[in-house]
């Protein structure tokens, strides 16, 4: 059983007891333990079930790399799935509970997946899965959901207690990796004088050089780390962060830093993580090694672990695996856990030495203390279901005839270690293939580069491939000088010495036995998180498999949350051996960050609730919102859509409004459209190649509307321009329109038209603009008082600057609806009294706040065509019948050469109708006009399409307005439109202006 | 008369460092050519304040200007006083191209205080708030979170920033949210 010794452990202590819950079950740890390693302390080696055959499995590892100890972690608005319980730091009160199982961890009935495993190979999903067709979307994409995946998902109604944030950081020198290399590296150049930030995933430093033994300078690695540490806290220009991965790095130097803060103790303040956003000029990766298991069957029973986790709990959590261990190995360094466990008073009934020759010093000193090594073995296969009851042994040469069994409860495998190049490789570093240590690691000279073309990440330590403690040492001091040195720095530090162990060569074991038969690599687990084994790269290798890309996504060998840690190598390895390559040849698949996964919450930050999205407000949103306003989103506006009374439907306070401003008087927040001033000797030569029509003629004074169209010459925006004096221009756009066409008009003054004397403005924020409409407008404003607003001062398409009722305000004798209409512009701050004096004294002609659909309305009965509607990018103004808008006498503007093009002059292009259904009904919303026949793929062919649609107040019947097919030349002609029921409806083509041909009502 | 108001009204808040919503600031935005002496002498006359350098905010107790770009400042004043030195420009740059506008009303002004107000700058703008990187007296235009903003330093513990007025809730609630108690990051400041 694996349980807690009576000493040991120099990450917990034992004073303080944790209490925390597993399934339901109490148990206690001591602080400083991981969820691992106080499971473990209570017997509970078990922790999940395998993804595809729900095997019964416990962790293999002590760290990021773990692919079977995954958990759903807290409950309810902090319950969260697929956490690794190896780097879960525990705490008083943490709940935890097993995955992908039913009915219990226990006794799991999906585990008879296992003894399906022959008709589970690779690829079967793609296999099964694909005939019936219709099968996909009914019976197999619903069964694959309900059995695959590893956690829950949370409670659709629960959210995220916690908060998140980034934080922008820039520094000369980032190093990734607090372990001795890392220190090594951020020691050397932080004493180049460069800035330096320092990231450790882990809440300790000194990765596992404290585990693994050594001396640096004569002081053990501990003591060595701890003195290294005081170092560089007193530098100024080094930060240290411990708890924070370095997640991913891009191009530029930029790099991802995770920080947890609150994981470890949820009842602190402050945001659970933090995103460090961080710029460096250079980029240190020290991220050490991962050891790989080995290739045997049975690999995957709970107790079976590398070697270096077995060593792991015991030296930092003093918790040992079982009383009686086998280790297996290619390497010297499982000698060290043998060593260490016998040390620690436990049992090491054999080492299994794939070698023929046996190991080095190591191998003496285990010998010494009493171990028996046999030489030349390997474990054929594991045996035990839940858990490990021993070992059949075999000549690694052979396949896999068993020689002896031994009884042990623990097996501690090493395959030999892996440079964790991850980030090195994320963007774009190349690899070697090292023959010697059978790992890949990176080349030097091939970086990610940056602007100037030259690397902008090293490598330090063992990440690069350098697994003894000296030459370790030597190289991180080397690269963080060098690192210093190309941000800019100089200085030079030398490595401390260090003593190493002499060891022996290690065997490359891609398969243990190296001929196993096929019953037993089909136990032979390479991804534990995907139930991928030797067998199942083998097959796809026999079918066709040759890129490693290919095979990954057909066998999912690295897929999922580990992505592959711990099997790519071993995967790799034996898609080579299969394809009959070298490794090199085969490669790696793509290492994408961020290295293992971030939280959600940190990549939206501090956006959520309020802070989801900016939502831009008028100076009189908080009125709209205090009268029951139902809103709409114009771009990030928020704008009045209606404003229901007592029982009202949205349908039915529109018609209401619509009737108000019709007959008496209407109000409109109109503050959102863009206001952009345009000013210079050339404003006016500028606005006439903007718009279509002219502008510089316009007097001042004086408003016209105009249409703006993009060099390809669909029209973008629409609007009116005032002429504030000789020089200066304000031209209205859209509310959506005010930013880019902003941008518009400056990319052509700052590309195209550099010379010409003109400067822009977003004046937009600067004012609140009232409507105010209706046959009764003008006696609203005489009431307010203080300027002349009669037909004969202020007519139609004119402004003035005045005082209006104690207020600075420009007024705008302009009409969107068809009515008498003033629209008011006030500076912002002075708008919210505005609105209220103008709804105070309007009330007795019953002034009516209306929205944007009693806006539209409006507009569509008198035929008015509104950007976005009738427009969607593809329609010039001659589709609208706007040739009007369009001057004749100009040269140019911007989309004249455009709109001369065969196909914009082309007389077959839709051109605007209004429509009227013979039955009154309303036109559903982008319906198309059928005509005869079908088109190649089978399609009714169509004439038109609708663009507009309403039910018209003021008609009392629908109208609606489309692009038709020759429509302007097929007046009164009844044409049909589908309905969504499948039906048509038949309406009949008229002129687009419904209300007011004359246009008297305005012009009163 | 109709007395303005600001966006907020002064809404404040406490954490690490506190927020203020600065209420009615006037604001003149001024284009045009900073190699003309008719030019820069008109527009460092109605500040009161030498023409800023690059990123640099200039200011003399209320009056004040901020490098916008390479060809527009914006003039900082008391509310009130906007359309005088507005009126004062249009006057001496008569006859040369270039545009001056009050803007007081298009824009929110706050001001942080205390000395985190660096990691709470760090939280939402891609800037380096180094201390000595940037220093007091430099500006930038960027954006905080999603909006675009504008900030500088008056000192190591007072910043001022503007944003869009529509947009002041937002920056309101996102200042906030950065400079709340616990949150602190312990690189600048202390």
């Amino acid at each position: 059983m694996s349980t807690r010794l009576p000493t040991g452990g120099r990450l917990t202590d034992r004073t303080y007891r944790v209490g925390f819950t597993f399934n339901g079950k109490r148990l206690n740890g001591f602080a400083g333990d991981t969820l691992a390693s106080a499971l473990l302390a209570n017997d509970q080696v078990l922790m999940g079930r395998s993804f595809k055959h729900h095997r019964p499995r416990g962790p293999v590892a002590s760290g990021a790399e773990e692919p079977n100890a995954l958990v759903n972690l807290g409950e309810g608005n902090r319950f969260e799935p697929n956490q690794r319980a190896t780097t879960t730091e525990l705490f008083d009160g943490l709940t935890a509970t097993s995955q992908n199982h039913w009915p219990s961890l226990e006794m799991d009935i999906g585990a008879i997946n296992t003894h399906l495993a022959r008709v589970l190979p690779a690829g079967f999903y793609y296999k099964m899965f694909m005939y019936p067709r219709a099968f996909w979307k009914h019976v197999y994409e619903p069964f694959i959901r309900h059995s695959a995946g590893l956690g829950k998902a949370p409670d659709a109604g629960a959210r995220d207690a916690d908060r998140y944030e980034h934080f922008y950081h820039y520094t000369d020198v980032l190093v990734v990796g607090g372990g001795v290399a890392g220190l090594m590296a951020a020691k050397a150049a932080g004493q180049t004088g460069a800035k330096v930030l320092l990231l450790e995933q882990t809440a300790h430093w000194g990765g596992r050089a404290p585990v693994d033994g050594g001396l640096i300078d004569g002081q053990t690695p501990e003591t060595w780390v701890t003195s290294v540490l005081n170092e560089l806290h007193a530098m100024p220009n080094v930060t240290l962060r411990n708890r924070t991965m370095g997640a991913g790095v891009y191009d530029h130097g930029y790099a991802l830093g995770y920080e947890r803060l609150t994981d470890h103790a949820p009842d602190l303040d402050g945001p659970r993580h933090r995103l460090w956003r961080i710029r460096a000029a250079q980029i240190v990766t020290a991220t050490g090694a991962i050891e790989r298991p080995i290739s045997f069957a049975g690999n995957d029973i709970p107790g079976v672990m590398l070697a270096s986790a077995v060593r792991d709990y015991l030296v930092n959590w003093g918790v040992s695996i079982g009383d009686r261990t086998v280790v297996v190995t290619n390497n010297d360094d499982a000698y060290r856990t043998a060593i260490a466990l016998k040390k620690a008073g436990l049992d090491v009934p054999a080492i299994i030495d794939a070698r023929n020759y046996g190991g080095g010093a190591l191998m003496a000193e285990a010998q010494g203390l009493g171990i028996r090594v046999e030489q030349g073995r390997g474990i054929a296969k594991v045996l035990g279901g839940k858990r490990v009851t021993g070992v059949a042994i075999c000549n690694q040469q052979g396949e896999g005839a068993i020689l002896d069994e031994i009884a042990c409860d623990a097996v501690a495998m090493s395959g030999g270690w892996s440079p964790v190049v991850h980030l090195w490789s994320h963007c774009g570093g190349k690899l070697d293939w090292d023959e010697a240590g059978a790992f890949f690691r990176p080349r030097a000279e091939a970086g990610p580069t940056g602007a100037d073309g030259k690397p902008f990440v090293s490598v330090a330590g063992a990440a690069d491939g350098h697994m003894a403690l000296a030459s370790l040492l030597k190289d991180a001091a080397q690269t963080g000088t060098v690192a210093g040195n190309n941000a800019g720095f100089s200085g030079q530090t030398s490595a401390p010495d260090a003593t190493d162990v002499p060891e022996k060569p290690l065997e490359p074991v891609w398969l243990m036995p190296q001929g196993a038969r096929y019953d037993l690599r089909m136990k032979a687990w390479l991804d534990y998180q995907n139930d991928v084994k030797v067998s199942d790269v083998q097959l796809a290798a026999r079918e066709g498999y040759e890129s490693v890309e290919h095979t990954k996504r057909y066998t999912t060998l690295g897929m999922a949350t580990d992505q592959g840690k711990l099997s790519n190598i071993n995967g790799l390895a034996t898609l080579s051996n299969a394809l009959g390559e070298a490794i090199p040849e085969v490669g790696t698949t793509t290492f994408r960050p961020p290295y293992t996964p971030i939280s959600m919450g940190v990549i939206a930050g501090e956006a959520r609730g309020p802070l989801f999205q900016p939502i831009r407000q008028t100076p009189i949103h908080a009125w709209h919102e205090n009268h029951d306003v139902h809103w709409e989103p114009v771009g990030q506006w928020r704008r009045p859509y209606c404003y229901p009374r007592g029982e009202e439907d949205h349908a039915q306070a529109v018609i209401r409004e619509v009737k108000a401003v019709r007959q008496s008087l209407g109000l409109l927040d109109a503050s959102t459209l863009g206001k952009i001033i345009v000013k210079g000797p050339d404003a006016g030569r500028f606005l006439d190649m903007l718009y279509t029509n002219m502008m510089s003629t316009l007097k001042p004074g004086k408003c016209r509307y105009g249409l703006m169209c993009s060099e390809n010459g669909f029209l973008i925006d629409d609007g009116v321009v005032a002429r504030l004096d000789e020089d200066t221009f304000l031209c209205h756009t859209t509310t959506g329109g005010a930013d880019h066409i902003h941008a518009h008009m400056e990319e052509w003054l700052q590309t195209e038209w550099w010379d010409w004397q003109v400067y822009t403005a977003n004046v937009t924020e600067q004012y609140a603009q009232i409507a105010v409409v209706g046959p009764n407008a003008r006696k609203l404003l005489e009431k307010l008082g203080g300027m002349n607003v009669s037909k004969e001062a202020l007519p139609f398409m004119t402004w003035v600057d005045g005082t209006l009722g104690g207020f600075p305000v420009r007024i705008f004798r302009i009409s969107f609806s068809g009515e008498l209409s003033y629209e008011i512009a006030t500076p912002a701050g002075h708008g919210r009294a505005l609105w209220d004096l103008l709804y105070a004294k309007g009330a007795e002609w019953n002034i009516t706040p209306y929205g944007t659909e009693a806006l539209h309305v409006l507009r569509a009965e008198k035929g008015f065509i509104m950007i976005g509607d009738e427009t969607d990018g593809t329609v010039i103004p001659q589709d609208l019948g706007l040739d009007w808008a369009i001057s004749k006498k100009k040269d140019d503007y911007l989309g004249k050469r455009a709109q001369a093009r065969s196909h914009m002059t082309d007389p077959s292009r839709w051109k605007l109708v209004g429509l009227m259904t013979e039955d009154g009904s309303v036109l559903p919303e982008g319906a198309y006009a059928v005509a005869g026949g079908t088109n190649a793929n089978d399609q009714r062919n169509t004439q038109g399409r609708v663009t507009s649609t309403y039910f018209s107040p003021t008609l009392g019947r629908g109208i609606a307005m489309g692009l038709v097919l020759n429509g302007p030349d097929r007046m009164d002609e009844v044409i049909e439109f589908t309905h969504v029921e499948g039906f048509t409806v038949p309406a009949r083509i008229v002129d687009p202006v419904f209300y007011d041909p004359e246009g008297e009502k305005q012009n009163v | 008369m109709s007395e303005p108001i600001s966006a907020l009204r002064r809404a404040r808040y406490e954490g690490f460092v506190t927020v203020e919503e600065a209420g009615l600031q006037g604001m003149v935005q001024i284009r045009g050519d900073f190699d003309s002496e008719i030019f820069t002498r008109a527009v460092s006359s109605a500040a009161g304040v030498a023409m800023p350098a690059q990123r640099e905010a200039l200011w003399e107790g209320r009056q004040g200007l901020l490098w916008m770009s390479p060809d527009e400042v914006m003039l900082l004043c008391p509310y009130p006083e906007a359309d005088r030195a507005l009126a004062r420009l249009t006057n001496d740059l008569a006859g040369t191209h270039h545009l001056a506008l009050n803007v007081s009303d298009a824009r929110t002004m706050f001001t942080l205080e205390g000395a985190g107000l660096r990691e709470v700058l760090a939280k939402l703008a891609p800037v380096d708030m180094a201390p000595d990187v940037f220093r007091p007296g430099m500006l930038r235009r960027t954006r905080l979170a999603q909006v675009a903003a504008a900030f500088w330093l008056r000192s190591d513990t007072r910043a001022e920033v503007i944003c869009f007025r529509s947009v002041a809730p937002y920056m309101m609630e996102l200042l906030s949210t950065a400079a709340a108690t616990g949150s602190e990051v312990g690189l600048h400041g202390d």
